[in-house]
């Protein structure tokens, strides 16, 4: 015998585990063990075989590598006797899954066990079958489930049951021959068998609509008399919890019921009166009972509009509101987002109470109220939520912060009645969290800002006010930055004074303070201190009596260890003192940012609401640390590094910001300028640097989502072609590559990684859809679909209501609609994000069941469709 | 399939039985229950029984020095598997007396068995105690 495998029994290792003081020695107790038990494999000891598979267990379970144990089960699993089995069976479903191919010779052992006399050995083998079939076993052995749910003992019936529902899922087209069998199950007295087998039935009307159908019409009246059997039955101590029999089992009625109900009023006039009855009979001191109510309620709100039950439904839900236990609110929270489409007004009531969870010292039910409220809001309410959740924000956990200024911001730009309001909320919101606020939020404030000419004053003011009390929020600095730069004079001279408020009294070198505290302050970041130095050239032209100062900033810079920040310094500085006759015309006010050219941009490339914050936003890859020899392959190579992120959302919102292929205006702007800027860029290019190196701070302002603003305001005014053009593999001479392409080049080629064609993906003769794809970057399973609405017909659609259902390997999550009515005859479109992860990715493409429901001349009208011409390998 | 995945962990946050409804490989399983763990125990006992995580919700109970959780889709009644992590226990108890974290430890296997009987494929199968434990039992009387 192996001197290894001799002694330790589990028990003994279990000890020797248990007492290991640290990491270190638990996993070198661990490696010796293991090292027994592969001994014990590799001379195929009969003895220990299921001991050692037991440890194997225990092994497993902390988290180490067991794949060398598999075979070792399917050997057990073929032995004849039951306990080896047992474990033998046991460990197959813990140590292998269903995408090894050890399981494939697990087949034949577990066909003859499912034949075997022995009930018990059945059960072993039906279990591991519902735990860990495969498409390919589910083919090869649904003859035999199918045969053992007439099994003559229950407790195989009910397993063969569950087993079923695991075939059906990967084999749908299996489903039809169950569906006979499995209504059978329905009239059982067995709980456990009713328990599998009302389930079984929900998930086959889940993949058959031919079996929906036939249970509507064969099961529901069994059903109801189950349920009212079960709620008026007398105690039962074997199924009894808390005075309730089964909830389990009413809760998996009322789901199948619910499902019944969906769509089918008959269907759902036949359950009112048993719903009614639950609702109103079950206790709610006990958890069990309220499970029960939860359940009731959820179903009451799914099936077809009864006055009255709708009525007791939003009463239950309203007392377990104000319930005092923890878990009964956070249902009630959850139910009611659900309740909110069918009856928005009667959730309103219970705004009061539901912004006051907002504030609770809880976690989870903070979350579920905050999106919660989210879908409250309104074009009514919006001002008085908003001015709530602004005030909490304040007292808040840092830990929420981030959560709550996403959906702030988010309800504030969806709702904002004018832009006044817009800009003081986010200012509001900038000065409170401003660390927490994404990029794209204050992106699109900028945005804004630049759209709203007559308040370009007295934004700049507020900005200028908020600063002096919140100077220590990065976001609110850049945007005070950027605003200083662009309308520094509006600030001085108190132009465009609106009637609320007040004049202030700033000075030229006061508003020179406020840019240089941002550049010297010692959080700022390379975003922010680069827009601090454009912010500065376009002072020294807009205040005169300042350039000098100014001048003496930047060239201090010039010797900053940050290339990005030293390039630009070096840059300016150049522009300040050798090109005064050009340097107004550089520094212009930006022109107006195209809103829907943004918004559009924004939604192809980030969710508009991200849900959880991530801390700060990522550092800007320093050209310093970048190879210089290979400079313009780490630029084409987008792709491939982890530069990869920033580059997929910047360089779009770049291009975009640069007018490149959107509007001539600014371009014919620019050209203006090309004719002495020509020189200007060689020079400016070429000065203290090499070539390569250009280039490597060419692939940072490319990079840099953060830096956009900044950078296409350096360059935007310069050289927008270049910048472009840049990305293309042309010559190794960056500088001579910007000049050769000036003026010539419009098209842009900048590598975002794989992109996929946009398909139509669903026509008919009155309404067309489009998807377009686009994937997260660090993450190749999601794909973000947006969808464009078109309505072909020349009558406008209302109550527009896009549906869309998604095998269970892919999971499903649908943003509101931009609008729920269609314009007429494609005079505009309605657009929706969708975001699809495919936890088989690489192996199975999308497919998509999609309903639209809309009113057209008040008839509703409903088109039903499939897609599954998605480009492979989303 | 509502259920995805059955934990117990002790106080410490070591592992003491895990049993997965879907497959996840040895490094997620690892980064799933260190993230899940450290979000519950930090809670108070005032506090909702339900922590959402990624696109699971955790609905857990702890008795005594052991936590017991229970990730569930979006479809799942969060209340309902707070009873039947209760059930859970009350079998476990019903067997080994009292249960606590040296018997599931020791009899790993056997709590596996127990849970096998309950659940499977992610579905409740049987709630009645006595039909739980008596394969066990029968196993029990014949080694």
């Amino acid at each position: 015998m192996n001197p290894f495998s001799s002694g330790t029994r589990l028990r003994d290792m279990i000890r020797a585990i248990r007492a290991c003081k640290t990491a270190a020695e638990e996993r070198a107790v661990i490696r010796k063990e293991c090292a027994a038990i592969r001994a014990a494999i590799s001379e195929n000891d009969q003895e220990y075989r299921h001991r050692n598979l037991a440890k194997l267990m225990f092994i497993h379970m902390l988290g180490y590598p067991t794949h060398f144990g598999q075979m070792e089960c399917l050997k057990l699993i073929a032995s004849p006797g039951f306990p080896e089995k047992r474990i033998g069976y046991l460990g197959l479903m813990l140590l292998l899954d269903e995408r090894q191919e050890v399981l494939m010779l697990v087949t034949n052992s577990i066909k003859q066990d499912l034949n075997h006399t022995n009930q018990y050995i059945v059960g072993l083998a039906l279990c591991a079958l519902g735990n860990i079939c495969s498409a390919e076993m589910a083919r090869d052995l649904a003859p035999e489930v199918e045969r053992l749910l007439q099994f003559r003992d229950p407790n195989v019936r009910k397993k063969a049951a569950l087993c079923t529902i695991r075939i059906i899922k990967k084999v749908p087209d299996l489903a039809e021959n169950f569906i006979t069998p499995a209504v059978a199950l329905l009239k059982e007295k067995h709980h456990g068998v009713l328990l599998t087998g009302v389930q079984l039935c929900t998930d086959l009307s889940k993949v058959s609509t031919e079996a929906l159908e036939y249970f509507k019409k064969k099961s529901i009246d069994g059903l109801v008399k189950v349920l009212r059997d079960l709620a008026n039955s007398p105690y039962s101590p074997e199924y009894d919890i808390s005075g309730i029999t089964d909830p389990f089992l009413h809760i998996r009625l009322l789901k199948f019921l619910r499902v019944l109900g969906q769509g089918d009023v008959d269907a759902s006039d036949t359950m009112n009166d048993i719903l009614a009855q639950v609702a109103t009979k079950t206790e709610a001191n006990k958890n069990a009972g309220n499970a029960i109510l939860y359940e009731c309620v959820a179903t009451i709100m799914s099936i077809e509009d009864n006055g009255g039950l709708r009525v007791l439904a939003v009463n239950i839900l309203g007392r377990f509101l104000s319930s005092r236990d923890n878990n009964i609110r956070y249902v009630a929270l959850n139910m009611l987002m659900k309740a909110i489409t069918l009856d928005s007004q009667a959730v309103q009531r219970h705004r009061v109470t539901i912004l006051e969870c907002v504030k609770d010292s809880d976690a989870s039910i903070r979350k579920r109220a905050l999106e919660l409220v989210y879908l409250l809001v309104n074009e009514n309410n919006v001002k008085s939520l908003t001015k709530e959740l602004i005030d909490y924000l304040e007292v808040s956990d840092p830990e929420f912060k981030g959560d709550l200024t996403a959906k702030i911001c988010s309800i504030v730009e969806k709702f904002s009645p004018e832009k006044i309001w817009y800009i003081d909320q986010m200012l509001k919101v900038l000065s409170e969290a401003g660390n927490y606020v994404k990029d794209d939020v204050w992106h699109a404030l900028i945005v804004v800002i630049t759209n709203a000419p007559n308040l370009h004053g007295y934004t700049v003011r507020s900005l200028y006010k908020a600063l002096q009390t919140a100077g220590e929020q990065e976001t609110l600095i850049r945007v005070a930055v950027w605003c200083t730069g662009e309308y520094g004079d509006l600030l001085i001279s108190n132009a465009g004074l609106l009637d609320v408020e007040d004049p202030i009294t700033v000075t030229e070198a006061d508003a020179v303070d406020v840019v240089e505290t941002a550049l010297r302050r010692y959080s700022s970041d390379l975003t922010t201190r680069a827009m601090c130095l454009i912010a500065l050239l376009k002072l020294s032209s807009r205040f005169p009596s300042c350039s000098k100062r100014i001048n003496d900033i930047v060239r201090y810079h010039k010797g900053s260890f940050v290339l990005e920040l030293q390039q630009r310094a070096i840059e300016f500085n150049s522009i300040i003192e050798k090109h005064q006759k050009i340097r107004s015309a550089l520094v212009e006010r930006m022109p107006v940012l195209d809103e829907a050219t943004f918004s559009g941009r924004r939604a192809g490339s980030v969710p508009a609401v991200a849900s959880t914050s991530q801390g700060d936003p990522p550092k800007i890859p320093n050209g310093v640390v970048k190879p210089a020899s290979a400079p313009l392959v780490d630029l084409l190579d987008l792709s491939s590094d982890d530069i990869q992120a920033p580059a997929s959302s910047g360089g779009d919102f770049l291009q975009d910001l640069l007018g490149v292929d959107v509007s001539p205006a600014t371009s014919q702007g620019t050209n203006q300028t090309q004719k002495s800027g020509t020189d200007v860029l060689l020079d400016l290019l070429s000065i203290g640097t090499p070539p390569a190196q250009s280039s490597t701070s060419m692939l940072d302002i490319l990079s840099s989502s953060q830096d956009n603003k900044s950078s296409v305001d350096a360059l935007g005014k310069l050289a927008p072609s270049p910048l472009a053009q840049a990305s293309s593999p042309v010559e190794s001479s960056p500088a001579m590559d910007l000049l050769g392409g000036f003026g010539t080049s419009q098209s842009v080629s900048v590598t975002n990684g794989p992109t996929f064609p946009a398909i139509v993906a669903f026509e008919s003769s009155s309404l067309k859809v489009t998807f377009n794809f686009s994937k997260e970057p660090d993450s190749p399973q999601t794909t973000l679909i947006e969808a464009q609405f078109i309505n072909k017909s020349p009558n406008v659609y209302s109550n527009f209501l896009f549906q869309a259902a998604v095998p269970k390997f892919l999971q499903l999550h649908l943003d509101p609609a931009s609008s729920n009515t269609l314009p007429a005859s494609g005079n505009g479109s309605v657009s929706q994000k969708l975001r699809v992860s495919n936890s088989q990715h690489g192996k199975k493409s999308l497919v998509m069941r999609v309903r639209i429901n809309y009113k057209v001349n008040d008839k509703d009208v409903l088109e039903e469709g499939q897609i599954s011409n998605f480009p492979r390998d989303l | 399939m509502g259920i995805r995945f059955v934990l117990m962990v002790n106080k410490q946050g070591q592992t003491r039985l895990a049993q997965y409804y879907e497959y996840l490989n040895l490094e997620e399983r690892r980064t799933l229950e260190g993230e899940i763990v450290r979000k519950c125990l930090a809670r108070t006992e005032q506090q909702c029984s339900f922590v959402e995580h990624r696109n699971y919700k955790v609905v857990y109970r702890r008795y005594a020095s052991l936590f017991f959780l229970v990730g569930v889709d979006n479809e799942e009644n969060e209340l309902a598997i707070l009873e039947f992590i209760h059930l859970l226990v009350e079998t476990m108890d019903r067997h080994f007396g009292n249960v606590c974290e040296l018997d599931i430890m020791f009899h790993l296997e056997k709590a596996h068995f127990m849970l096998e009987e309950m659940v499977m494929n992610g579905c409740i199968v049987e709630t009645s105690k006595s039909n739980i434990l008596s394969p066990i039992q029968l196993m029990d009387k014949a080694s």
